[in-house]
């Protein structure tokens, strides 16, 4: 018998049909990848189980009894857990507090702690890890750490189902491996789990059955066991997707960025490495090796201590204003709180970093702009109601697209792309593979800082690796395996 | 790809219906209180007119509005590029005071407007350096400059005029000592709704355009400001330095990433800011014919709220012109309209800060449903 199952559902807002008819069942035990594209409807669903949205028709049960929470906490309370990709802490509290929040052990108001202390040490000890203080602040810890709290504060709840949503994107590869441990024990005593990612290969490792989501609908589900990746891919996107990872031809020429023991602040630590025109430069690392701190150097963002940077001679102090002149653009792997102005137009995030050619003594020409953001929106393919809507209204996907065009539209010539597809449905990210192998083409230079080595290896003519703030090793990106890569990234972390 | 045209329309169509917002509040209280008076008339069984519709009464509570208006002005500049700015209301006073010295002095009048104005550009300036070199949150910094103000005016009074209060001396054309009279004509009707300011006869215009042209008698300074409301909104919608203080509102981190020259930007806001300041400080000295140097403590409440209820966001990145000068009209009006209801000047507070209250959660409703989140 299911723990959870969802028979149709569906959640309409305004215009957008989000859900149509959903259905899905979760075993007790057993780990349930829900896979699907960004506005599939994954996390529409998913606030539907836990009770923040109602549906607008169909029903739910958990344990064979209706399940209609009113609330969250009604749903908490019945044993449904979310664990969020912005995870849920208060980073003040300790992890004690956090662990107990709403269900403190008290009595006339008054709070055991002689009483909640061992629960709490249980709770830890049984995930793994007796070495985390319970006194420890939770916002000092690492978020592979602060991922172990929220699920201690979800087993501490008597959760009988956990829901993770995209819950390794921000992990480093260690913390990725205590992650899967912890679920597989949890699976060990008969909870159930629904495990929300983009990333494949990681829901092959972990999860047992999956369910697809396409535009609000359900269209398949079964047993990893049975179906292959190309297969779970053609469902998600809808066509058959025989290259995940498209290849345009293009030849690395003479160099056009070059940076000699550039040192930041604390990080970088003295790189030195040269950029070519048509070259896909990628960057790896574990999170918290440098690469973003190298990046936001490069251009300008974070004060740089020694060394140089050369693009045709520039000067060191420079912002980023400079660095846009001399061709440089960057996307930053912040997307909503630094690379793009939520509440501000698509057309005003697309020019923002060059604004003179609609201008004229200060003035704006917006119905030329308009001309050109149509143009430049069009050969992206941004799928929006006007270049006047706010940006926040639009998928990750899209949002990320604004970004890249923007730099495109500042007629960059190296291009710094600071985790371009994360959070990205498949589809856009094949788009954005395509669009770096076409700028490549062109002759423009690109820095590619990614955490997921699969698409590095695939789409790098040469990668870096970072540990520490330093560049440890760059060769070609056939002489690169996974391993190898993170063997070089983990070197200095131990 | 681009959307279809009769979507994009239908969009802007909505956006332009939310824009309009408090305008249209405000015509509606205006008819509210008009209404009101006449029902009020008739359950008291007084015999009076009903003065509240009227020509004369809109040219009052329109030139009562004026100081608050022009400095909003520059208010909302500084609100949707993030900031804000508490030393307004003493600053107008001490601009006042400069004006008020200069002419004491003797100073030629118009060399005595430009010395107000630069004052008011230097308090701007002072705000946003600070704010830039110190980076220091600007409810603190100008929370000290408005003390600072308070304090400067205070001695420039007591050190130029010897005085708390400083009186040009005000003389009637036709008096005999009309040669000891400091205060320029123009100045003296800059904001006054006695003398018809705009034109002087009744019969310059044809009998026929006559009642209609009343209406819009208003004093030179509120015409002065029409234009001005004018100006700044279309910088802030057509020019360069227009985007990049909504995109510094909006997203500063963002703003940098673009290379936008945020502490130059936010410099310059502050600056046009203190301009405005400036001329309020005229129409504030027009109006009380001194300087006092606590003339102006509370007026940057007034400011703040204006520019709020006009829809304007203390977190940046949104507000308008339009706006921001229903918002000072209409908080204008209520004042007006509770008057002649005989309410309590208290209770007209407190049914102020009600309308803040419920201007800001409209708005709010409004935007959440119409972003579809």
């Amino acid at each position: 018998m299911p723990l959870l199952t969802a028979t149709r559902i569906s959640k309409r807002f305004g215009a957008t049909q989000a859900l149509d008819n959903v259905s899905l069942s979760a075993e007790r035990g057993r780990v349930l990848a829900l896979i699907g594209e960004n506005g599939a409807g994954k996390s529409t669903l998913m606030k539907i189980l836990s009770g923040a949205y109602r549906p607008d028709s169909g029903t739910l049960t958990l344990d064979a009894k209706p399940f209609a929470p009113s609330g969250p906490l009604a749903a908490r309370q019945a044993g449904v857990a979310m664990i969020y990709q912005e995870l849920n802490l208060a980073p003040h509290l300790s992890v004690e507090d956090n662990i107990m929040l709403g269900r403190e052990t008290s009595s006339w108001g008054v709070v055991r702690r002689s009483q909640q202390q061992p629960r709490v040490r249980q709770a830890l000890e049984w995930l793994g890890h007796p070495d985390l203080s319970p006194q420890a602040i939770a916002g000092e810890l690492s978020v592979g750490a602060q991922q172990l709290v929220e699920i201690a504060r979800a087993l501490v709840h008597d959760a009988k189902l956990i829901v993770f949503d995209e819950p390794t994107s921000s992990l480093t590869h260690r913390d990725t491996q205590r992650l899967f441990d912890v679920i597989r024990r949890l699976k060990a005593t008969g909870l159930g789990v629904i495990y929300i990612s983009h990333f494949l290969e990681e829901v092959r490792t972990i999860c047992d059955d999956f369910a697809v989501l396409r535009d609000g609908r359900s269209v398949g589900s079964g047993e990893l066991a049975g179906v292959t990746e190309d297969q779970i891919i053609a469902l998600m996107v809808g066509r058959n997707v025989q290259d995940l990872f498209p290849h345009v031809p293009h030849t690395p020429g003479e160099p056009i960025l070059s940076l000699r023991q550039l040192s930041g602040q604390r990080y970088p630590r003295e790189v030195s490495l040269e950029l070519r025109r048509g070259e896909i430069l990628g960057l790896a690392g574990l999170v918290g090796a440098g690469r973003t701190e190298l990046v936001r150097c490069l251009f300008g963002l974070d004060a740089v201590r020694s060394g140089q940077v050369k693009v045709a001679n520039l000067a060191l102090h420079a912002g980023p204003r400079e660095r846009i002149r001399a061709g440089l653009g960057m996307v930053s792997e912040d997307r909503k709180g630094e690379g793009l102005a939520q509440s501000r137009s698509i057309a005003d995030n697309l020019t923002y970093s060059r604004l003179a050619p609609y201008s004229r003594w200060g003035w704006l020409n917006l119905s030329h702009r308009r001309a050109a953001v149509d143009r430049w929106m069009q050969q992206m393919h941004v799928k929006a109601r006007s270049q006047e809507q706010t940006v926040q209204e639009l998928s990750g996907g899209n949002q990320q697209k604004v970004a890249l065009a923007r730099i495109l539209h500042q007629q960059a010539d190296v291009l710094l792309l600071d985790e371009p597809t994360r959070g990205i449905d498949v589809g856009t990210k094949a788009e954005i593979y395509r669009l770096m192998g076409d700028l490549a083409a062109q002759g423009k230079a690109v820095l590619f800082v990614s955490s997921y080595l699969t698409e590095l290896l695939a789409v790098c003519d040469r990668i870096g690796v970072m540990s520490r703030g330093q560049l440890k090793e760059i060769r070609p990106a056939h002489e690169w395996t996974e391993e190898s890569i993170m063997n070089v990234a983990v070197s200095g972390e131990m | 790809m681009s959307s279809p045209p009769s979507r994009e329309r239908s969009f802007q169509f909505g956006r332009l219906l939310s824009s309009l917002g408090p305008a249209l509040a405000l015509v509606a209280v205006y008819l509210l209180f008009a209404a009101l008076e006449v029902a009020h008339n008739h359950r008291a069984n007084i015999q009076k007119p009903a003065v509240f519709l009227t020509a004369d009464n809109l040219r009052t509570i329109v030139a009562a509005s004026a100081v608050t208006g022009i400095c909003a002005l520059g208010m909302t500049i500084v609100i949707v590029s993030g900031g804000i700015d508490l030393s307004v209301g003493t600053g107008v006073a001490l601009c006042a005071t400069v004006l008020a010295c200069a002419l004491v002095k003797d100073v030629d009048p118009w060399l005595a407007v430009i010395l107000t104005l630069g004052t008011g550009c230097a308090l701007g300036a002072v705000n946003g350096i600070t704010i830039s070199g110190l980076r220091v949150v600007p409810f603190i910094v100008t929370l000290g400059t408005m003390t600072a103000y308070l304090g400067a005016a205070k001695m420039l009074a007591d050190n130029v005029a010897h005085a708390q209060t400083v009186r040009p001396k005000v003389i009637d054309v036709g008096s005999p000592n009309y040669a000891d009279n400091q205060v320029p004509e123009w100045l003296k009707v800059f904001t006054s709704t006695r003398e018809k300011a705009l034109w002087p006869d009744d019969d310059w215009f044809p009998a026929a355009v006559g009642p209609a042209v009343e209406w819009v008698r208003f004093p030179v300074g509120v015409w002065l400001g029409l234009l001005l409301s004018l100006i700044v909104a279309a910088v802030l919608r057509y020019t360069v330095f227009g985007r990049y203080v909504f995109a510094l509102g909006s997203n500063e981190a963002t703003a940098r990433l673009c290379g936008i020259n945020v502490p130059g930007v936010r410099i310059a806001v502050y600056t046009l800011a203190g301009l405005f300041v400036g001329l309020a400080g005229l129409y504030q000295f027009s109006r009380l014919t001194s300087g006092n140097p606590t003339s102006g403590v509370g007026i940057e409440l007034k400011v703040i709220a204006a520019v709020v209820i006009g829809g304007g966001s203390l977190s940046g990145g949104r507000g308008s012109i339009l706006g921001t000068l229903a918002g000072a009209a209409l908080m204008s009006v209520i004042a007006s309209g509770c008057t002649q209801l005989g309410v309590s000047n208290s209770l007209q507070d407190v049914v102020l800060g009600v309308i803040i209250i419920a201007a800001v959660t409209l708005d709010q409703l409004r935007q959440r449903r119409f972003s579809g989140a």
